[in-house]
């Protein structure tokens, strides 16, 4: 699975949401676009990844 | 020969843009031909453009317009007048956007704020004493106002709420993300993406302190989303908000914007 432009390997099947809670990302800063199209955020336990997917996960800092 | 002279089709016999000015103005008047200041004579073309310019003197309603444009080329302030903008969070950067989209001639500008001025602002905001205790929508407005007159303000004294941005924002084609905390940041952007797919969004996230200005960068991670910023560097305890980082930040908003409103849409 591509990860911000990098290729990582995804292991065992896991949902969005388990792999944004292991890679420690705070849910209420970021966003997330899979495949091209932005996740909404109440779908994020329902959406299974798979090695072909490609997503773009951004985090905001504070600050304005 | 026929050509525009400040906003209006003449027929002259002049040669050159100063022959012009000498004609129609005084030799202190500054000419502008096609978008750029002369400081030497050159020669006028038919379909040119010259617009001399009294300094120091506020102009007609009408001619300050041609001003403007003559400033920007027609082709450029004709898009950006048609351009339709939203700025959510009127702080330090959202306050500096508008006062720069509304220099360049946003046709329309719609400032969403709840907060009031106060003291704590004047370090990066743009407001000033005499606006402590207005609400920011208003103290803006005033401001825009003394800029170009021409540009429509809409405010609406509100908190964004995820409740309410399909209402607040639905039709603008582009909205500038300018809160200060992170949460609001990121629950803007994901409501704006998921519910206003015609809309794009140039969001800021990274601008405290005082690390190089050459970190402050424009990116375009997803489709119809923009981050302009250094994207890591936090405001916290030790590293505040400071006006040159946040302004350079609001200025790479602010070019996006305009750039979009022109049609290019990479960073």
């Amino acid at each position: 699975m591509k990860v911000n432009g990098t290729t990582i390997f995804l292991g065992e099947q896991q949902s969005l949401f388990d792999f944004l809670e292991t890679n420690q990302y705070n849910l209420q800063l970021i966003a997330v676009e899979r495949n091209g199209d932005i996740v909404p955020k109440a779908t994020y336990k329902d959406i299974m990844l798979n090695d072909e997917d490609t997503l773009e996960i951004v985090n905001f800092v504070g600050g304005g | 020969m026929n050509l525009v002279v400040n906003g209006q089709k003449r027929e002259v016999a002049c040669q050159t843009a100063f022959q012009i000015r000498e004609q129609l103005g005084n030799q202190t008047d500054i000419v502008i031909l096609n978008g750029f200041q002369l400081e030497e004579d050159c020669k006028v073309t038919e379909k040119d453009t010259v617009t001399i310019i009294r300094k120091g003197v506020m102009p007609k309603r009408d001619e300050l317009e041609s001003m403007m444009m003559a400033r920007h080329t027609p082709s450029v302030h004709e898009k950006v007048k048609q351009g339709q903008v939203a700025i959510a969070g009127l702080g330090g950067l959202g306050s500096n956007i508008a006062i720069m989209l509304a220099r360049i001639g946003v046709g329309q500008l719609l400032l969403v704020d709840f907060d009031i001025v106060e003291p704590s602002n004047l370090n990066r905001q743009s407001y000033y004493i005499s606006h402590l205790g207005m609400p920011k929508t208003i103290a803006l407005r005033k401001q825009i106002e003394e800029i170009n007159p021409f540009i429509q303000v809409t405010t609406e004294n509100t908190r964004v709420t995820a409740e309410n941005v399909k209402e607040l924002f639905s039709g603008y084609e582009i909205i500038c993300e300018a809160f200060d905390k992170p949460e609001e940041k990121a629950l803007l952007v994901n409501t704006v993406l998921e519910q206003l797919p015609d809309s794009k969004i140039v969001a800021a996230s990274g601008m405290a302190g005082y690390d190089s200005s050459n970190l402050i960068r424009t990116v375009k991670p997803m489709k119809n989303l923009y981050i302009c910023g250094d994207l890591t560097n936090e405001a916290i305890v030790g590293r505040g908000l400071m006006a040159p980082r946040v302004q350079l930040c609001a200025s790479h908003q602010a070019n996006m914007v305009l750039r979009i409103l022109l049609g290019i849409e990479e960073v």
